[in-house]
């Protein structure tokens, strides 16, 4: 197994995954969007509490978990609304927004009560 | 569900059975709260133990002066002189439902006083716990499974143990809070649905305010997930049944003051979020799988194994370095204790000594959980056939909590639900198997059978158990009826399946022999809970009675002695006794104690029992450096109360030898054995705890014959030069002592004297410790 076979692989792999990703629908894109942008916020957050320190430690664990939590949601989001999965083909996509939209409140609702 | 060409009478089935249901449930919470009430109808309506006492003095401070000043309430009443700061320290959940439950009553007009609710708070709440367990074991097996479980947790000794009417104590909600979280959970992983899994987290949130025994929850609910994964049972349905938990629980539980930033900092929850990013890495891996193709999956995963296995290593090293850089490893001292029984014995005495903490006995088992204890087993069979997600958490749930019942007889209360979800699934699963057989083979049933889908079940009925409201009798006499409606689900229409089925039946003459059986079982289960309702748990141990031949003697001396303290000292008075009476003392007496139950300063209550161990000038010394005025033992000595201060003495001296050194237990041993008789070793003889208990008792009797330890007292003849006796109670159980002033005068010495006195004070090694 050389080198060239294995940059090779990985070569094919990526050209194999991007054709694969690209034909997804839109809506779910632009949820995958919503939750790379939430993961990158949260990044952004942990590496300036690694340069000024954690104090308030309250409010940089509110503000990070509101970054993962709204990305959770949104992963929970897009299983919901995916048309390939079979388990949930009888839900209706309004049904998983609104349950989306709901979870979403009593998460921010807690965070700001923690902000401190 | 009926289709809609589906004739009448299987649509009126439904109807009726879910009416049948309803009603059943009903009856099932009437019972579970009437059989609660014998210690209201055999003592009185009054607080239980020690514990709740606490309780309800917060629950009172609550209810007079708002939420508010409850959040920021600092006791100085207690731990004097150190006080307590009671809104960061205590568990919310209780005392915040019984002031919405005392507020919501007396906004419509129902006048109950404080106490009232705090006592029937329990009941209502094992009748809701009740209801819970019905929906939970209706997610894994079905109604028929549910209602039995139902019924079996509304009188599982166990749970009333904790959950009597008087013991206002947190396991009241935390257990109903516990099966409703659970519930929320198997219905989220059942149906997927987002909104369940919100409820969830919500639940949990109730659940963290409620009891430290959450730990529970957060770590049983992540290695059931593991096991689905590794299992191969991993579905969208888990992400989305644990991933928002974890996220909105660990948030919701940093928000109780208790647990603060413990959420994210101890090793009890680090389970949650390893099993977080396990779930991740596995969903990820499903998602590229479903948009690959074969081969390039398998590169991929090479790839991947790769350089994953090295970054994996990488922080694992560097979170394993963190965690064995802390003493304890990150884990609180209760829960080591769980994990390693012999943990506390060796370096925390105090939790050692609660008798709560010490491990059950074998027939603890078949007192507490009676018949379940061999029905688990045939439940855990009925589980996996078939094994669902629900059940294999059913599985987990029992054998964690068999574990945990093991270490610490405490937890036997977690262990009452999971054995009646079992205990229940497989009664069910039996008497399905059964009615079956019957129906095949009664004539001219087996011929009719209706295109339905739907599935077979049967609803037994354990009627409710009729109580003599007597004052006089304390024998109950159950009456139970036994109803046994059999519900006609059929099968699938195919012929092929109903002679399948013919197939797998039991002999009538059995079935039916086999059906009397179980209902004979379920008799002697009904007959022991109400037995040991009525017998065992239903003592408020701070009144206790017993019979004699000239009838009924009740011992209140407890409350005699506190409402003598209330009424005979001043307000900023403070009494010293040992921890167990502190909560009773700072509640019903309204006096400032030096150490209670919450046990939460080690070295203060190790000089309470030092100076306990003392001979008297140097307890006095110690006394007198804690501003104490009164001195309050428990002594069971004439009456036979066996858990009075001298059958604890031994345990005051190890927490004491705990932190001052001087205090060596084999001092007060003669011979490795504990006497007080006139073989006791002198240091024994001369400590305060044995002067204060034994002060004028060979007066009661002439020869000082104590009951408790059987023997003749060692020392019968003695004054007391630092105390004087203030009050003792009718029976001599509680005894109370004041510190005597110092003298004005010291007789007969000058000052060179006084000057070596004072030289000679000040050498001896134990003295204030505050100095």
């Amino acid at each position: 197994m050389g080198r060239t076979t294995t940059s090779k692989d990985a070569q094919a792999l990526f050209h194999s995954l991007r054709s694969a990703y690209v034909a997804t629908p839109a809506n779910l894109k632009i949820i995958d969007l919503y939750i790379i942008f939430a993961v990158v916020t949260a990044v952004i957050q942990v590496v300036y509490m690694a340069i000024v320190g954690s104090f308030p430690f309250n409010s940089f664990l509110s503000g990070v978990l509101s970054c993962v939590g709204t990305a959770v949601l949104a992963v929970c989001l897009r299983i919901q609304v995916n048309k390939e999965n079979r388990e949930f083909k009888d839900l209706p996509p309004e049904r998983a927004f609104a349950d989306f939209v709901l979870c979403n409140l009593v998460l921010h609702l807690v965070i700001m009560n923690f902000l401190g | 569900m009926a289709a809609l060409d589906t004739p009448q009478p299987s649509t009126l089935r439904h109807a009726f059975g879910n009416v049948l249901s309803l009603f059943i449930l009903l009856l099932i919470g009437v019972l579970a709260f009437s059989i609660r009430l014998f210690s209201v109808i055999k003592y009185e309506s009054v607080i239980h133990e020690f514990d709740p006492y606490f309780n309800y003095r917060v629950t009172q401070f609550l209810t007079k002066n708002g939420i508010y000043d409850f959040w920021n309430w600092f006791d100085d009443r207690t731990w004097y002189p150190l006080g307590r700061v009671i809104g960061g320290t205590v568990f919310p959940g209780l005392t915040l439902t019984a002031g919405t439950l005392w507020r919501i009553l007396n906004t419509l007009n129902i006048p109950l006083s404080v106490e009232t609710v705090c006592v029937f708070t329990a009941p209502i709440f094992s009748a809701f716990a009740s209801w819970a367990t019905y929906l939970l074991t209706k997610e894994v097996k079905g109604v028929g499974a549910g209602l039995t479980a139902a019924a079996l947790l509304a009188m599982v000794p166990s749970y009333i143990s904790r959950s009597v009417a008087g013991s206002y104590d947190n396991e009241a909600v935390a257990i109903f809070a516990l099966i409703f979280t659970f519930y929320l959970y198997i219905k989220a992983l059942n149906t997927g649905s987002l909104f369940y899994a919100t409820l969830n987290a919500i639940a949990y949130f109730y659940m963290v305010c409620s009891w430290g025994g959450y730990t529970f929850i957060i770590n049983l609910i992540p290695m059931h997930v593991l096991l689905c994964i590794v299992t191969g049972r991993y579905s969208s349905r888990l992400y989305i049944a644990y991933a928002p938990l974890v996220v909105l629980g660990t948030l919701l539980a940093s928000l109780v003051p208790v647990v603060g930033f413990n959420a994210v900092m101890t090793s009890e929850h680090f389970a949650s979020f390893l099993v977080f990013i396990i779930i991740h890495v596995v969903a990820l891996v499903y998602y590229i799988k479903g948009i690959l193709s074969p081969q390039m999956f398998k590169v991929a995963v090479t790839l991947v194994v790769s350089i994953g296995l090295i970054v994996c290593g990488a922080v694992l090293a560097v979170l394993i370095a963190l965690v064995a850089s802390s003493p304890t490893k990150g884990w609180s001292g209760r829960s080591l204790s769980l994990l390693d029984p012999t943990y506390a014995s060796k370096y925390i005495p105090i939790i050692a000594s609660v008798s709560e903490h010490q491990p059950p006995t074998w027939p603890s088992y078949f007192m507490d959980i009676n018949v379940l204890a061999f029905l688990v087993p045939a439940g855990i069979i009925a589980c996996f056939l078939p094994l669902s997600d629900a059940s294999s958490f059913a599985v987990l749930y029992i054998a964690t909590s068999v574990y945990f019942s093991g270490v610490m007889v405490r937890l036997m209360l977690v262990l009452a639900p999971a054995a009646c979800i079992m205990s229940g699934i497989a009664l069910s699963e039996a008497f399905g198997v059964f009615t079956r057989s019957i129906k095949f083979q009664l004539p001219g049933v087996s011929q009719n059978s209706p295109v339905n889908a739907g599935d077979t079940g049967t609803v037994i009925q354990n009627d409710v158990v009729k109580t003599e409201k007597s004052e006089d009798s304390l024998k109950e006499r159950p009456s139970r009826k036994n109803k046994k409606k059999e519900k006609d689900k059929t099968e699938r229409a195919s012929v092929v399946r109903q002679i399948e089925k013919r197939l797998l039946v039991l002999p009538l003459e059995a079935s039916v022999i086999a059906i009397f059986l179980l209902v004979l079982l379920g008799a002697f289960y009904v007959v022991h809970c109400v037995w040991a309702a009525a017998e065992a748990y239903s003592a408020p141990s701070i009144v206790l009675t017993s019979r004699s031949h000239d009838g009924l003697h009740v011992f209140d001396d407890f409350r005699e002695a506190y409402g003598w303290l209330r009424h005979n000292t001043e307000v900023d008075d403070k009494v010293a006794s040992w921890w167990d009476y502190g909560y009773q003392t700072t509640a019903m007496a309204n006096r400032t104690v030096i150490v209670d139950n919450n046990t939460w300063n080690n070295t203060h209550i190790a000089t309470v029992g030092t100076a306990m161990s003392s001979p008297e000038k140097a307890a006095w010394e110690i006394f007198n450096s804690l501003d104490v005025k009164y001195v309050l033992v428990v002594f069971g000595g004439l009456v036979g109360y066996p858990s009075d201060d001298i059958n604890k003495f031994l345990w005051m001296v190890r927490i004491g030898g705990g932190v001052f050194p001087h205090i060596k237990e084999p001092d007060y041993l003669r011979d490795g054995q504990y006497r007080i008789d006139s073989q006791a070793t002198p240091t024994m003889l001369n400590c305060l705890m044995y002067k204060l208990s034994y002060y004028r008792f060979v007066e009661t009797d002439g020869k000082g014959f104590d009951r408790v330890r059987n023997t003749e007292i060692g020392k019968k003849y003695f004054k007391l030069t630092h105390f004087e006796e203030v009050f003792t109670t009718h029976h001599w159980m509680v005894r109370i002592f004041k510190l005597k002033p110092p003298k004005n005068r010291i007789r007969g010495k000058t000052k060179k004297a006084k000057s070596k006195t004072s030289s000679k004070r000040s050498g001896t090694p134990k003295k204030n410790p505050w100095h």
